[in-house]
């Protein structure tokens, strides 16, 4: 596990961005869905992409990950441009990326599945330590992937992203359709990897959840960036937040 | 989210993972039963007749591999048979090349044809990628038709000599030549399983089943595509070389568009995916191919209503259903 503690939010405000998103453009075909999303995302810092469906915030990770028919605009990963990079290439630079369905291998038992990944950097979770976070994958390595709860898919597509040795990583509604209890571990597993100074994008419908590990929150609307509040100003903003959301 | 219940799950992943060590003792078990059947086989039914069975097992065995563990569904997999064929029968008629040899040469030709074909091939999915392969075999007929110096034209290369094993064990006794097609049958049964089970084959099944997923992990799709491609070219072509030797003969119809039917309806109806499926398939087809003979081209109409009812009610093929029944991968 790595060992470099999280910059706090402020001091994440002076440190040159992680990421750096400016004026992405996303195409579904002939569907233009993102309109220009500018962000930033400082080294160790959590934050969550927030918005109504179709806002765009999975295809704004789609977009990042290269996974997306169409795209322009800038993506720069620690100073290296990679909107014109493959997405096997972009993963390889230390992006890991959890899609909202997960991605589970029906056809690989659990331990396959966890094996799967290439070993992107050094610096990878060995498996005992995956188990540490996800003791229940522990028990189900002969188990295919697909007869996991949802839970355990959740944590199975985590986990076998932490193996590889990616220190960037994009989760898209890790949450939903979850137990809170399993939302509880989730939420720890998260807290723990900022803790270890993991980079985390998140997209999230539910902000509760969210400002339990989030540094900010950027809104999004109709492809486009249209906000963000420190998540110490959650409270404060929370009306706001209300209007954006249509809670 | 997609609940576990709406993943899109392929036929052949309905069954459990291939890992825990129940199914390993069952494989293992099969491999050793596939063996007893291997040494009593020439005793109790013509040899030449299950050398047949063997070859074409060995060639649905490689075109199982390409489509149902990489995902990749090819209409030409004859121009890799029939040429390995016609290389091997070539070679060992004109050059003298004792029979390892030119079976090797048949292997090695039909893989590097493979090469060339996949890397064309595998730049395009689903029905393109089918077309593309059925294009290019149909390429490899028309040169095998038009180059009647090499492959001998219409009349195809007969009385190819079985020759020497290594120069010194004479395969015209067709028992003795028997044990090397087992011996090659065998081998090419354990390299296909050690390939799927190995960590490329995960990779492949990986890709088979998601591949933008596969891709977003960092794996070059296409490079591990290429690859089992040219595996299973070579397969088919060391099937191909085998057939050759065994029948002294390599003919049009080795590099016919009806044969690559014939390996898609032997993987069919033995099991799509299953890694025992196709041996099965091949035994039934090539059986019924030799004693429906005596009803001629109606073989084929019967060949048409087995693959109908075969897709109609049983889609996981024979083997696929005995797997479901005992749930366990085969």
């Amino acid at each position: 596990m790595l060992t470099e503690a999280a910059p706090s939010p402020a001091k994440a405000a002076t440190i040159a961005p992680m990421l750096k998103v400016r004026g992405l453009e996303a195409w579904y075909g002939e569907s233009h869905v993102l309109h220009g999303i500018d962000f930033d995302v400082a080294p160790g810092e959590v934050v969550t992409l927030l918005g109504r469906n179709g806002a765009g915030k999975t295809t704004t990770l789609k977009s990042i990950m290269g996974v997306i028919g169409k795209r322009k605009g800038s993506v720069v990963l620690e100073g290296a441009e990679t909107i014109n990079l493959p997405s096997r290439a972009i993963a390889r630079l230390g992006i890991g990326y959890v899609p909202e369905e997960r991605g589970i291998y029906a056809s690989l038992s659990v331990e396959e599945n966890l094996m799967l990944p290439p070993r992107v950097r050094p610096g990878g979770l060995s498996l005992e330590q995956i188990f540490t976070l996800f003791p229940n994958i522990k028990e189900r390595l002969k188990s295919q992937g697909t007869k996991l709860s949802g839970g355990e898919q959740q944590m199975l597509a985590i986990g076998r992203i932490l193996r590889t040795g990616a220190h960037f990583l994009l989760l898209d509604e890790p949450t939903e359709g979850l137990a809170p209890v399993i939302i509880d571990q989730i939420g720890a597993t998260i807290r723990r990897l900022k803790q270890d100074g993991y980079t985390i994008i998140l997209v999230e419908q539910n902000f509760r959840f969210a400002a339990t590990v989030a540094d900010r929150h950027y809104v999004v609307e109709q492809g486009r960036v249209i906000d963000m509040i420190e998540n110490d100003q959650l409270d404060a903003n929370i009306g706001k937040l209300h209007g954006y959301l249509g809670v | 989210m997609a609940d576990i219940a709406t993943i899109d799950t392929p036929a052949a992943a309905l069954i459990p993972a291939e890992t825990d060590q129940g199914t390993q003792r069952l494989h293992r078990a099969i491999m050793i039963g596939i063996a007893v059947v291997l040494v009593i086989a020439p005793f109790v039914a013509y040899p030449v007749f299950v050398m047949k069975v063997l070859c074409f097992a060995l060639f649905a065995l490689a075109f199982n591999l390409l489509l149902g563990y990489g995902g990749l569904l090819s209409f030409g997999h004859a121009a890799y048979f029939g040429m390995a064929s016609y290389v091997c029968a070539y070679t060992a008629k004109n050059w003298g090349l004792t029979p390892e040899l030119a079976i090797l040469l048949g292997t090695a030709v039909s893989g590097m044809l493979g090469l060339v074909f996949g890397a064309l091939a595998i730049r395009r999915q689903g029905i393109y990628f089918a077309m593309i392969t059925l294009a290019l075999a149909q390429m490899v007929f028309f040169f095998s038709l038009q180059t009647p110096r090499f492959t001998g034209g219409e009349d195809g290369i007969q009385a190819v000599p079985r020759g020497r094993l290594f120069g010194l064990i004479d395969l015209s006794d067709d028992r003795t030549l028997y044990w090397l097609v087992a011996a090659i049958f065998m081998a090419g049964v354990l390299a296909i399983y050690r390939i799927i089970h190995s960590p490329f084959g995960q990779v492949c099944k990986a890709i088979r089943d998601n591949e933008p997923r596969a891709i977003s992990l960092g794996y070059r799709a296409n490079q591990y595509k290429l690859a089992v491609f040219v595996l299973s070219a070579m397969l088919a072509g060391l099937a191909g070389s085998t057939k050759a030797i065994v029948f002294q003969l390599a003919s049009l119809t080795d590099v016919y568009w009806t044969m690559s039917g014939e390996v898609v309806l032997m993987t069919l109806v033995g099991g799509l995916g299953t890694v025992f499926g196709p041996i099965v398939g091949a035994a039934v087809i090539v059986s019924m191919q030799n004693y429906l003979a005596s009803l001629g081209s109606w073989v084929l109409v019967v060949q048409g209503v087995i693959f109908v009812i075969c897709v109609m009610t049983f889609r996981e093929g024979i083997v696929g259903v005995i797997a479901k029944w005992i749930k366990k991968p085969l």
